[in-house]
């Protein structure tokens, strides 16, 4: 096997002004699923996306070994890094099929993929999508990313404020995903980390605590409570764990 | 007190005193002032640099301290200068009372535009505060019943005015009329700036959400600021009435407002220091640049140079265009940075606070 | 009956120019956030050097005029660009500084027009047809009223197209809801902001030129005095809507007309409290997005 696909040095972000990612270092192996976890509101999502160059960012950022902390958003795309961002962040005016074709950076892109997963969008592609769902949004966020052939993806909080049958289903994409692109994905939900993710990056007051497989994470107890303020068992209820 | 809060005050005083003695003294400064400090001519320069410094001071409030982005500056110091002659020429108020009157109905204008133009923040404030101002030019240059005198503009009725304060062998009593309105200014705007509201106001500016969580109100803060802010524009007003000995349309116009803030981004935005040194520099600029215009030597230029260099708003315009890309904290960012003492918070720091858009950006989209 | 089909007419043509200018300011509002205050200046380079170039040929007749509205476009759509590109660019994200440079520009530019052509008025002329009337219920219509409507309407309806048809139509109407999204895509937005500034800027440049024939004169200060009309439009209607500033342009210019007429030259003073009625009850404007 080959080194991490992202690799990640000091990195520190803020946004106007005000430090939101501090000193923050890991790395990214170049198959399956790492999960970032911690508290609400420790910079999981700051640190996704200061990887994409959406908040200004200091450290060394290496993707399959070549910097990309200097490049602007939309090159770090190009470079084949897939964002899916929280809160899905779907263009609301915009039709299903035009957030679909907006996302498209390849001449051939892998729509059959995504028909097949998100067979719901296919019926639904001329809908506004600020008329969808939540779940709806969310599929056509991941599909946004699926279209494209990436060399990561950075999904973070993908199955938020959605009803556990379709949390099920994004669990499923992200799984049939995965297959073929390493993924960076920020998640509440343990339940969903136990299936999916191989390894896990713990972040705590800006920066990485702790860095183990998942598996081994989340069986201690103690551990888990100390780092993540939640009992593993009490999964379902993300909502008492804020 | 801080030692070097004794020294700017010893600065300060010092300078004042320095600038209250000059009319008494016979310093030249070849290529500045048109003559000897002692003369008419050089103490009115140097009065209109005071009245645009106080404007200055006031714009500067409302933008460093309060983070709004008017367009609509003029528009109180309009009401100053328009409000006081019209006092004077259709009542028998004396002078004194007079200004009382037009300061309290700038105040209560101020009021009425910046409780209605608050309601919105960033742009579109800056839009709305500009289309006040534009009402108010138009209604200056309809002239209705005569009041305002249209374009010719209105000039000063000088019967209820002291003689002390009429005429130019009087002009070294308006000097220091108008040094007086300056400090006064300056001590106003200081008081804002240390008050419980104006912390408000500058909090607000940084971070209203945060504010607001703290059960303070920044709309009444911000409110207070562009009231007091309105005030100080029309105590300039006044002060150009009497130095000019009357008023033109331009004084409400939007042109003003953007030589205003000219001034405080050329001085350095956040900086009252910076204002005062901004407005003075414009308005010597301004002079010097009109009369290089006229001159032989421009004159003799070819056309591709010669037209751009007689116009002096053109050299302005791109000395702030050059100013903004080049110079963001203006002269006080310069001169901070060349003193090498810290910068507590610099002019682009304070723009990016009188953008709502920056502000949003700031934080996560709200479930 | 007459008068108010007269005052419908000169309404909608000034609502017309109302809308070139505020079209483009809506949309570079919209998707950069900055308030573009040299938008009066491509305005009026448009029609200093439309009418130039008509003089060159000959103004009365129609190939003159047409050759006039295609420089004014194209003139606009230049500066614009050149404007995005010089000044705009490098301070991207700064929005007041963007704002501050473009009102440096519309000073700077002001008084070199002055320079070069003068502060006086200069008065134009165009085809005959223009200047003549035609009879719509019992009212003398000028005509080029309904020429410059006709043009609004091409241009609206060219910008609608434009944006629900093409890629980067779609880049911009994703970008003017969420600018960073669009990056977060792959989408180099930069170009987007160019491309808004290039048509605002034409639109404008081809307003100054109908705005010269419908006012009969080209003066320095052309632009600026739309534009202030064109920032209540754009407020009303709410900022970064299209639908709206269309809507707002004609709304804004009949009230000024009616007031005018029927309420002694009032005009200016109904719209600046229509803005002030808009802002007490929906701060977004009538089209805009409510606040969240």
């Amino acid at each position: 096997m080959s080194g991490p696909i992202l690799s990640v040095q000091h990195l520190s972000a803020s946004v106007a002004g005000q430090q939101v990612v501090e000193d923050v270092s890991f790395t990214v192996p170049a198959t399956g699923i790492t999960a970032v976890l911690g508290r609400n509101g420790v910079g999981k999502t700051s640190t996704l996306k200061a990887v994409m160059g959406l908040y200004q960012r200091r450290g060394e950022i290496t993707l399959a070994g070549e910097r990309i902390d200097g490049l602007p958003t939309h090159r770090v795309v190009q470079r084949g890094v897939g964002y899916v961002p929280e809160d899905r962040e779907v263009f609301s005016r915009l039709t299903v099929a035009e957030n679909l074709r907006l996302a498209e950076r390849q001449p051939e892109p892998r729509r059959e993929l995504v028909e097949r997963l998100f067979p719901d969008l296919v019926a639904r592609r001329d809908q506004m999508a600020g008329t969808l769902s939540g779940g709806q949004q969310q599929m056509v966020a991941l599909a946004r990313a699926l279209l494209n052939d990436n060399r990561l993806l950075l999904v973070d909080e993908p199955t938020k404020g959605l009803a556990p049958l379709i949390v099920d289903q994004v669990a499923d994409a992200l799984e049939a995903a995965s297959e073929t692109v390493p993924i960076l994905l920020v998640e509440q939900n343990l339940d969903v980390v136990r299936r999916l993710a191989g390894d896990a990056v713990v972040i705590a007051g800006g920066r990485v605590v702790h860095a183990a497989p998942a598996a081994a994470l989340l069986a201690d107890e103690a551990l888990t409570q100390r780092l993540l303020g939640v009992h593993a068992e009490t999964h379902d209820d993300k909502g008492a764990a804020r | 007190m801080r030692r070097s809060s004794w020294t700017s005050l010893g600065l300060g005083v010092a300078v004042v005193t320095l600038l209250a003695v000059l009319p008494l003294l016979a310093i030249q400064v070849p290529g500045v002032l048109p003559g000897p400090t002692y003369t008419p001519g050089a103490l009115q320069l140097l009065a209109l640099c005071m009245v645009y410094a106080t404007l200055a001071l006031s714009y500067n409030m409302l933008l460093g301290t309060g983070g709004m982005l008017s367009f609509g500056h003029a528009l109180y110091f309009g009401g100053g200068a328009y409000g006081l002659g019209i006092v004077l020429e259709r009542t028998d108020l004396s002078l004194w009372p007079a200004v009382a009157l037009t300061l309290l109905g700038a105040l209560a204008v101020a009021l009425v535009t910046g409780a209605v133009s608050l309601r919105v923040s960033g742009i579109p404030f800056a839009m709305v505060t500009l289309a006040f101002a534009q009402a108010g030019s138009v209604l200056v240059r309809r002239n209705p019943d005569g009041l305002t005198g249209g374009d010719e503009g209105l000039s000063l009725d000088t019967e209820h005015v002291p003689a002390a304060l009429v005429g130019v062998v009087h002009t070294r009593n308006l000097y220091w009329l108008a040094l007086a309105v300056v400090v006064i200014a300056y001590l106003a705007v200081l008081w804002v700036d240390r008050s419980r509201v104006g912390h408000v106001a500058a909090a607000s500016r940084e971070n209203e959400l945060r504010v607001r969580s703290l059960g303070l109100q920044p709309y009444t803060a911000k409110l207070f600021v562009f009231v007091v802010g309105g005030a100080v524009a029309s105590l300039a007003g006044v002060l150009y009435l009497l130095l000019q000995s009357g008023t033109v349309p331009r004084s409400v116009g939007a042109d003003l407002t953007v030589t205003v803030l000219v001034m405080v981004v050329l001085g350095g935005v956040g900086s009252r220091w910076g204002a005062i040194v901004g407005g003075v520099i414009y308005t010597l600029l301004n002079q010097r640049l009109t009369l290089l215009a006229g001159s032989d030597a421009i004159e003799s230029l070819p056309t591709v140079l010669h037209v751009p260099l007689s116009e002096p708003m053109f050299i302005l315009g791109a000395l702030f265009i050059a100013v903004v890309l080049f110079m963001p904290g203006g002269i006080a960012g310069a001169a901070r940075s060349g003193f090498g003492r810290g910068r507590s918070r610099s002019g682009a720091t304070v723009l990016e606070a009188a953008d709502d858009q920056g502000e949003q950006r700031v934080l996560e989209p709200q479930p | 009956m007459s008068t108010f089909v007269l005052l419908l007419a000169t309404g909608l043509g000034l609502g017309a120019l109302y809308f070139l200018v505020a079209s483009g300011l809506s949309l570079i509002y919209g998707l950069m956030h900055v308030l573009n205050f040299a938008h009066g200046s491509f305005l009026t380079l448009g029609a200093f050097l439309g009418w130039a170039v008509a003089q060159r040929m000959d103004p009365s007749s129609w190939t003159g005029f047409v050759a006039s509205v295609l420089v004014g476009a194209l003139v606009g759509a230049l500066v614009a660009t050149l404007t995005e590109l010089l000044l705009i660019r490098p301070l991207y994200d700064r929005h007041i500084e963007q704002v501050l440079v473009t009102v440096g520009l519309s000073l700077a530019t002001v008084a070199l027009f002055e320079g070069i052509w003068g502060t006086d008025a200069d008065f134009i002329r165009g085809p005959a047809w223009l200047d003549e009337t035609t009879g719509v219920l019992g009212a003398r219509i000028p005509n080029d009223r309904f020429l410059i409507i006709a043009v609004a309407v091409l241009v609206l309806v060219a910008i609608v197209v434009f944006l629900r048809r093409t890629r980067y139509g779609m880049i911009i109407r994703a970008g003017v809801e969420n600018r960073a999204m669009v990056t977060a895509l792959g989408i180099d937005v930069r170009r987007a902001f160019t491309l808004v500034f290039a048509i605002g800027g034409a639109a404008a440049g081809l307003g100054g030129v109908l705005a010269s024939h419908y006012f009969g004169y080209v003066s320095p200060t052309l632009g600026g005095s739309l534009l202030i009309f064109a920032f209540i439009v754009t407020v009303i209607g709410g900022l970064g809507s299209l639908t709206g500033a269309a809507v707002a342009s004609v709304l804004v210019a009949l009230l000024q007309q009616f007031a005018n007429y029927y309420a002694g030259g009032t005009g200016d003073f109904v719209i600046v409290l229509a803005l002030a009625v808009v802002l007490l009850v929906r701060p977004a404007g009538i089209l805009g997005k409510v606040a969240a």
